[in-house]
């Protein structure tokens, strides 16, 4: 990995990371690491384990969709990861995790201390034991007082008041109490308190930065899938190359095989298919011709093109997306999560009580040090540092669970709104079926005509072709030579073994008539020998129907959205048992989800296409295949790895029993300052006290939340 | 009371070398990949000889 170093980073070098799937012991790591770096243009790739990522160096000029095949050579299915978490929230975390540190170092040192103060030292040791506990403590509170510090005075700020603001006002107070008490030489002086509340609290503050959502724009991803310049024929018949910004409708641009089209338009010229996954999620090729319609952003596979543009820029439909997905983006910041709004009762309820013992004392005749001890007391106690643990404590242990169990969680509060979900939406390609061309039937199976084929099918990048090698490689077939191998565009490949002439190719040109019906087919033949007509599709996931039914077990009712055609969607629909509609664009999905919103339903969107993105991002929660779009993904608060659709009900019943546990964990730390508030107003509460009812909910509410480790089940 | 004197500042020096120790290992990227660290240490590396 060191080699990147040695490389100036001026030299056109440039890093990209990818989701990798399939990662899952040494022998992975050793093979990408040991293998990406062999491709030229390729400096270095380091696998990041935990994450389920590679970070790749690589030369300018490698484009991903290259590195994505490098690696697909490499036996392991990959994303490009866009979603890089910014900047600003890493170094978030970092601070918190320093502030943890130093905390903890404190609490630790003035806990040794306030021990043998509590076992009985007096008079001069006391002294000097609380003067070193000072020495030790202030510091360590300027330092890692900071977070709180600065948010509870950017709250009062603005008139308002947070869950910081007790939390401030408590650790500031028992300081200055209790360098008070050590300047007179006191018997108490809550040190220790004030440390290990700052330590217990960052804690659970640094578990929900870790937790917290990764700013990520999908909307960006989304554009940067449109080519930022594309071929245009100037009515004099020569050709420029235009920005995508200077298209206009009515101009000719020149699609070759293989490039993205920049623009919306009607084809003019010329025969090809067209993948167009990225706007309708089907993975099967479409076949275009003259007078058929293509979208921007869409890859031209087979010949080359000739368009004249209909919309170009703002106006196309990918465009169209991304301000859908925009707008839906805004009404989902609008979800306020359970700790803040627990937070919102919890601190004036906390400050009217200490100020209330505060005025009860000095009435009852007490002098003002004595009150002011009983109100630094009952904030201490009523400090919601076990609170403040709850939350993140429970979802970083079932984020963990759920990682075990393959499902990465992007957003911290996933888990609570997955938990809420009552309407579950799903996507037919990618998400209910595996999303990929797969030969279901007419596959030979004598090794040499496997051997031929297999040969035929490497010849060429179209996606049957490769559907082809994929399913014959891991069959174990072994490749036959084969000469004069030519692939015609938009027909097939032929070659010849000896004497005799082998094809691979559309069906009425390797010389059989029917097409199968609607189905996807090619055809295959040997020589004179018979045609084999290969039927393609998109087969289910294997558990599928499984995992719908514990759906339907979770009182869920699942519900099928899909771009393609009624009759795929109906026998899809059919064999689950569920109710599909079929037909959909981007934005019907959005509208659907939209009305069942509108009639308080909260919606659970599963899906793997940019044409889910928007219906995605309006949902209550989503959640993705990993080996979905990289919009989706980024749209998704959860992402799942693998063949499998049931990491879906796992996600749900993991979110609920998270939701549990996170209930009961306020039931427990809210009872245990329930039962020393009336203490702390009473004036009986020690630092020894203090401590003890303070580590104790905290760990109470750690062992409870423990039990989530065996959530994803 | 005397053995206090020398304790004290010894403990107190090493719990900030153990702080000072933490900072290194979070600054230089020790916590990134923490299983994968686990596995590393299983990859036979005899055929790829260190780049330095």
């Amino acid at each position: 990995m060191n080699a990147a170093a040695q490389f100036d980073r001026g030299e056109g070098l440039e890093t990209s990371t990818f989701t990798v799937d399939g990662l899952r012991c040494a022998a992975c790591i050793a093979k990408l690491e040991s293998g990406l770096p062999q491709i030229s243009g390729v400096v270095s790739a380091r696998v990041n384990f935990t994450s389920k990522r590679v970070r790749i160096d690589h030369a300018a000029t490698l484009a991903d969709e290259d590195l994505l095949s490098a690696i697909d050579r490499l036996g392991f299915k990959a994303q490009l990861f866009v979603g890089e978490s910014d900047a600003a929230a890493k170094r978030e975390s970092r601070m918190l995790m320093t502030a943890l540190a130093v905390a903890g170092f404190a609490a630790m040192n003035v806990m040794l201390l306030s021990v043998s103060i509590w076992s009985g030292a007096e008079g001069a040791t006391r002294t000097l034991f609380h003067w070193l506990s000072a020495a030790i403590a202030l510091p360590a509170i300027a330092y890692a007082g900071r977070p709180f510090f600065r948010s509870a005075w950017s709250a009062l700020r603005h008139g308002r008041t947070n869950m910081d603001v007790p939390i401030s006002i408590g650790v500031v107070l028992t300081a200055a109490m209790s360098l008070y008490e050590t300047m007179i030489g006191g018997a108490h002086a809550y040190f220790d308190g004030a440390v290990m509340l700052l330590f217990f609290l960052l804690a659970g503050r640094f578990l929900d930065s870790a937790m917290r959502a990764r700013a990520a724009d999908g909307v960006a991803a989304l554009m940067r899938r449109v080519p930022s310049d594309a071929l245009v024929r100037l009515p004099d018949g020569t050709t420029q190359r235009r920005l995508a910004a200077e298209l206009a409708p009515g101009m000719r641009l020149l699609v070759a095989a293989g490039e993205r089209i920049g623009a919306d338009g009607v084809v003019e010229q010329g025969r090809s298919s067209v993948d167009c996954s990225l706007v309708t999620g089907e993975s099967i090729a479409v076949a275009v011709g003259c007078g058929d319609t293509v979208l921007a952003g869409t890859i031209n596979l087979s010949g080359p093109l000739t368009i004249r543009v209909t919309a170009a820029g703002d106006a196309t439909m990918v465009a169209d997306i991304a301000r859908l997905m925009e707008s839906a983006t805004q009404g989902k910041s609008r979800y306020v999560r359970i700790a803040d709004r627990a937070s919102r009762l919890y601190a004036p309820a906390v400050h009217s009580l200490a100020a209330l013992s505060l005025v009860g004392w000095l009435i009852a005749g007490a002098g003002l040090h004595q009150a002011l001890t009983v109100a630094v007391a009952v904030l201490i106690i009523t400090c919601p540092c076990a609170l403040g643990l709850a939350v993140p404590i429970a979802q970083v242990v079932a984020a963990g669970a759920l990682m075990r169990a393959g499902v990465l969680i992007k957003d911290g509060s996933a888990l609570e709104r997955l938990a809420g979900a009552n309407e579950v939406l799903l996507d037919k390609t990618g998400t209910v079926t595996l999303g990929r061309v797969e030969p279901l039937s007419g596959m030979p199976d004598r090794p040499t005509e496997c051997g031929i084929l297999l040969s035929l099918a490497r010849a060429s990048r179209h996606p049957l072709s490769v559907a082809i090698a994929a399913w014959l490689e891991q069959k174990g077939a072994v490749e036959i030579a084969l000469s004069d191998t030519i692939e015609h565009p938009g027909l097939g490949v032929a070659a010849r073994i000896g004497e005799q002439v082998v094809r691979l190719g559309r069906p009425d040109w390797v010389g059989v008539a029917g097409t199968g019906g609607d189905q996807v087919s090619a055809a295959f033949r040997v020589g004179a020998g018979p045609v084999r007509l290969m039927i393609f599709g998109d087969a289910l996931r294997p558990d599928a129907a499984a995992a719908i039914e514990r759906l339907r077990g979770q009182g869920l009712v699942p519900r099928l959205l899909s771009g393609d055609a009624v009759a795929v969607v109906d026998t899809i629909s059919g064999t689950l048992g569920i109710a599909g509609r079929a037909r959909m664009a981007p934005a019907d999905k959005y509208r659907i989800v939209e009305e069942s919103a509108a009639l308080g339903r909260k919606v659970l969107m599963v899906g793997d296409g940019l044409n889910d993105g928007p219906a995605m991002k309006r949902a209550y929660v989503a959640m993705a295949p990993a080996s979905g779009t990289d919009v989706s993904q980024l749209a998704a608060d959860l992402v799942f790895f693998g063949d499998r659709l049931m990491p879906v009900p796992i996600a749900i019943a993991a979110a609920r029993r998270t939701m549990r546990v996170v209930r009961q964990n306020f039931g427990l730390a809210i009872g245990y300052n329930l039962l020393a508030v009336p203490l702390a107003i009473a004036g009986q509460v020690t630092p020894l006290i203090a401590a003890l009812a303070m580590s104790g909910s905290s760990l109470l509410v750690v062992a409870n939340a423990l039990r989530l480790r065996r959530a994803a089940r | 009371m005397t053995g206090l004197v020398i304790l004290i500042p010894i403990a107190l020096v090493l719990g900030l070398a153990g702080l000072g120790a933490f900072f290194w290992a979070a600054r230089s990227g020790q916590f990134e990949d923490l299983d994968g660290a686990a596995l590393r240490i299983l990859i036979d590396d005899e055929n790829q000889p260190d780049p330095r």
